[in-house]
């Protein structure tokens, strides 16, 4: 029988706000543990939540950047379970009404064709602390700084049918959110995860089969991994006749499988029911219209925009915009350049991607400013230096505290484009090899490369090359 | 041995007959020596810097000094740093609280001094305050009586004269029920009107914090600190605070109460019947007019308050598992048997009764017949008091069934129990503010009266309530409490 994969992933997503969601202790990752929790954090007896707005804000940019409806009134609710890191026994979260629903969002596969993907809903809830299950022999320990860290988790239709297209939505998602500047979108820090559905159907048939859920995957390629995986598990139990059970699964990333962690029949009953301790949070057609005008430019517009009225090539303009930090970056540099933009383009996605990936940092940490390479790429656009000469510079940018302009000049690297100088140089280069000379004038032209070579070294790359070769053709065939 | 208002101790302390110092020496001997008779107190050992503190002040400047050296009990619900928050439960014997309830740091920094916490139902679940981890609380007019619950300690304490005002909560009637069987005045505020920051939560949607005091006068002085929109609590509510103890002689002639006929079914026993008739009297006698009103759907109050309030506590609690707070058990190596244990030990009887009855009400399958339909009818409970209140200012009605009942009597019989707060509890699913004041005795036990007014309409409450105590001395009848010795007076 030939199957059908349907996934849905639910995406749970850290809101960048600098204060938990219900509290006003920090959000800051890494610090020691238990450190960042406040009495509200540890579910104290007799305190109280006050929604953080910041992240009822974000949570509308997201709505309105997927087309979702934003509901005018979305209600808390406390969903309730026992467990050590969960200090108050339920996690305050939406339920019945939730703060978005019926977004959409398309992703562009190998063929080139868009598919829609439906977003059923995202809400806004509360991460939980953290189990620690391996720094003692004899005890779990337990990190309260998670606790309380606004989420928004965003559930998809089950519209997705591989572990292809489920990357290709969730990397979108990530996109996006980082271009919204709503997450960091840091997955090894957590701040990016993701649950997926899957489950199997025979073609055309319009039924779907019975799900698994495999939680808490961390990576674009886990998620590959893990789906591969449990497709070809179901397809087996399928095939052989059986039924594939409803659970929940978890994906151990070193064996690179799935495996039960518990049944239909030992899932939780949350007993979900509205949050009296929050009044529902009501919003304003005014305050959806002012976060509708305030949002940013999004990856398609960028990629539109850079291709249209920047006469960018497709792919670059791609390249660039799939990191907003590059982009941003790029941008920036952009602003006090007067050159051509697929130049400064160029020099993004080589010279600047490659200390990016050498020294694995990112844009934030990058100690060349924007100003600098657009200093650099203007000084090659006008001619002033070779790009053999910039790239040199662009090294020395990284340690120096100087100005392109001020190293040129301080190193005399400007370019010589002076004719009666270069024809001098060429000369004494002629004079000194005489033999490739001859060869030259014989009918070996491929010595030519020779020689504008040692032009260069005896100008030490500051010749302008093009000159060099137009002046070197002349003057030998004056002789 | 003398029971003195809060405006009595203030008078006294402005005119300087004696010290804020002394004042709380007072209170503290007459602890010391009595309440091993009620057990209204679960902690008493306080430091009184406060009073000191107040006394050195009152030389300097005066602003918001309005309740310096003023000692109050609060019951121990109100979370009080540096001083064990119990609330009744073995769950929290051990909780020293590192902050104070948003109404206690009012009352703080109005330079009022806390004697002790009292005792009270566990988490705030019951009618007789036998629920306490720490026992009963004997009522003063007959310590074989219950002083009522679940806020008895604070009553029983300022019926005997062992504080002159307490703070309490009534989710139910836990402030009306206990005034009423202790011949203290007891005021519910309107939901939301003080924050609930810092008291042990029961159940969320109902509970309100509110005073048990000598006198409505009281009551409004105190009630002026407590109120007031509080940031740290999304459901307290922005409006602006009386000053209560400034309107109270206000005319109280053309107020109309209204009576509903469902609280006046011939239920009540004559004697309660004929103490409530007289109380009517008194007010027509100052200009009240009365009239006849219905509020259909108030006998669902009881089974509605039963599905809300244990579903509310079933979450609200769910944190006393002994991981952070609560009693722990050792050696237990399965997390469930953990859980189990240590809640199994940590609770007593009613609380898990009502932590089953909550957690089976929310149950898949279970919650829109139970849970939701009790909202429904909760809406339902709303909208007769607001019809009733188009056509009337105040609603009257017994606050009990009787008297206070005998300890032991009701407490294996839990619905008996629960139908104590029968006339209480739909001004709490409301969530509007109501009184009980005494209107008299019948065989050496006091009755209350209950008002109810429109949200935030305290001041009519308090204002009635003041203008009746003007004509009536039953406030002022105090228990015999047996001469042991009396240190300070």
């Amino acid at each position: 029988m030939h199957w059908e994969t349907v996934i849905g992933l639910e995406i749970h997503v850290q809101l960048a706000c600098d204060s938990k969601i219900f509290s006003s202790a920090s959000t800051a990752y890494g610090k020691e543990q238990n450190t960042q929790a406040s009495l509200i954090d540890l579910g104290y007896p007799g305190v109280l939540p006050v929604l953080n707005k910041e992240a009822v804000m974000m949570a509308i940019k997201f709505g309105l950047a997927v087309d979702a409806e934003i509901a005018e009134t979305s209600i808390f609710a406390r969903k309730n379970y026992f467990y050590p890191d969960l200090p108050k026994g339920y996690q305050i979260s939406q339920y019945e009404l939730p703060i978005v629903s019926n977004g959409q969002l398309f992703i562009t596969l190998d063929n080139g064709t868009e598919k829609r993907i439906g977003i059923t809903r995202a809400h806004l809830e509360e991460d939980a602390g953290k189990s620690i299950h391996d720094k003692f022999s004899d005890a779990s320990a337990i990190d309260l700084n998670r606790a309380g860290t606004p989420l928004l988790e965003i559930v998809s239709e089950p519209e997705l049918s591989s572990a292809k297209e489920a990357i290709l939505y969730m990397q979108k998602i990530h996109q996006l959110v980082r271009y919204l500047k709503i997450s960091d979108g840091n997955m090894q820090e957590g701040s990016f995860r993701c649950d997926a559905n899957v489950s199997l159907k025979p073609k055309d048939n319009n039924e779907l089969g019975t799900r698994a859920e495999i939680k808490n995957i961390n990576s674009f390629r886990f998620i590959e991994s893990a789906i591969n995986f449990e497709v070809d598990r179901q397809k087996e139990i399928l095939e052989q006749g059986d039924s594939v059970a409803q659970e929940t699964r978890l994906y151990d990333s070193d064996l690179k499988e799935t495996r039960s962690m518990r049944t239909k029949e030992e899932a939780n009953d949350y007993r979900y029911f509205p949050d009296p301790d929050l009044l529902p949070v009501k919003i304003s057609e005014g305050i959806i219209e002012k976060i509708a005008s305030s949002l940013p430019e999004l990856f398609d517009q960028k990629v539109d925009r850079y291709v249209s009225t920047l006469s960018i090539k497709g792919v670059d303009a791609i390249e660039i915009a799939k990191n907003i930090e590059l982009a941003e970056y790029f941008e920036d540099a952009l602003n006090t350049y007067n050159g051509n933009p697929q130049l400064l383009a160029n020099w993004m996605l080589t010279e600047v991607m490659a200390i990016l990936n050498k020294d694995k940092i990112g844009i934030a940490n990058l100690s060349i400013t924007a100003q600098s390479i657009s200093q650099l790429t203007q000084r090659i656009d006008d001619g002033t230096i070779s790009s053999t000469i910039a790239k040199n510079i662009f090294n020395q940018l990284v340690e120096s505290n100087m100005s392109v302009d001020e190293l040129i000049k301080d190193q005399g690297l400007e370019q010589i484009s002076d004719t009666n100088e270069i024809e001098q140089i060429i000369l004494t280069v002629l004079n000194e090899n005489q033999e490739q000379k001859d060869q030259y004038l014989a009918g070996k032209e491929q010595v030519l490369g020779f020689l504008i070579g040692k032009v260069m070294q005896k100008t030490q790359g500051k010749a302008n090359p093009k000159l060099v070769n137009d002046l070197m053709v002349k003057v030998l065939s004056n002789n | 041995m003398e029971r003195f208002t809060v405006k009595a101790i203030r008078n006294m302390l402005a005119e300087k007959q004696i010290s804020a110092a002394e004042v709380f020496d007072l209170y503290s001997s007459r602890i010391a020596d009595h309440d091993r008779s009620f057990n209204a107190f679960i902690t008493t050992d306080i430091e009184p810097d406060v009073a000191y503190i107040a006394d050195h002040n009152r030389q300097s400047s005066s602003s918001g000094s309005e309740l310096k050296g003023i000692p109050y009990a609060a019951k121990d619900i109100f979370c009080t740093q540096g001083i064990r928050t119990t609330c009744g439960s073995r769950m929290l014997e051990n909780f020293i609280p590192p902050y104070d309830a948003t109404v206690v740091r009012k009352l703080k920094q109005q330079g009022a001094v806390l004697l002790g916490k009292t005792n009270m139902d566990e988490f705030a679940m019951g009618s007789s305050n036998e629920t306490s981890y720490f026992g009963p609380v004997n009522n003063p007019w007959d310590i074989e009586r219950t002083p009522g619950g679940s806020s008895g300690g604070s009553a029983a304490a300022v019926a005997a004269g062992l504080a002159p005002i307490a703070l309490g909560t009534d989710t139910g009637g836990s402030i009306r029920q206990p005034a009423a069987f202790t011949g203290i005045t007891g005021l519910k505020p309107t939901y939301g009107r003080c924050s609930r920051y810092g008291m042990v939560a029961f159940a969320s949607s109902l509970d309100q914090a509110g005073i048990l005091a000598l006198s409505a006068e009281d009551t409004a002085i105190f009630l002026e600190f407590m109120a007031g929109f509080d940031p740290l609590d999304s459901t307290s509510v922005e409006e602006s605070v009386p000053q209560y103890s400034q309107y109270l002689e206000e005319n109280i002639k053309g107020k109309v109460i209204g009576l509903p006929k469902e609280f006046f079914d011939g239920s009540l026993a004559s004697p309660y019947e004929a103490l409530v008739a007289a109380s009517i009297d008194s007010y027509k006698k100052l200009g009240v007019v009365f009239k006849e009103i219905s509020l259909p759907n108030i006998g669902y109050s009881v089974p509605t308050y039963y599905v809300v309030a244990p579903a509310e506590c079933s979450s609200n609690l769910a944190r006393y598992d002994g991981v952070r707070f609560g009693y722990r058990s050792e050696n237990i190596e399965d997390l469930d048997q953990f859980y189990r244990t240590n809640r199994q030990i940590g609770f007593g009887q009613e609380v898990k009764r009502r932590i089953i009855t909550g957690t089976y009400v929310l149950s898949a399958g279970y919650y829109d017949a139970y849970y939701l339909k009790a909202q429904k009818v909760r809406q339902l409970i709303n909208q007769d008091f607001e019809r009733a209140f188009e056509s009337v200012d105040i609603i009257l009605g017994p606050t009990t069934q009787t008297a206070a009942f005998k300890l032991g009597e009701k407490v294996d019989d839990p619905v008996s129990m629960y139908m104590n707060d029968i006339y209480t509890i739909s001004s709490n699913l409301a969530g509007l503010p109501a009184i009980s004041h005494p209107i008299g005795f019948f065989e050496g036990l006091p009755y209350g009266l209950q008002l109810i007014a429109p949200h935030f309409k305290e001041l009519d409450l308090l204002n009635l309530t003041h203008q009746y105590q003007k004509e009536t001395d039953w406030h002022q009848i105090m228990p015999k409490i047996s001469m042991s010795k009396e240190s300070n007076n």
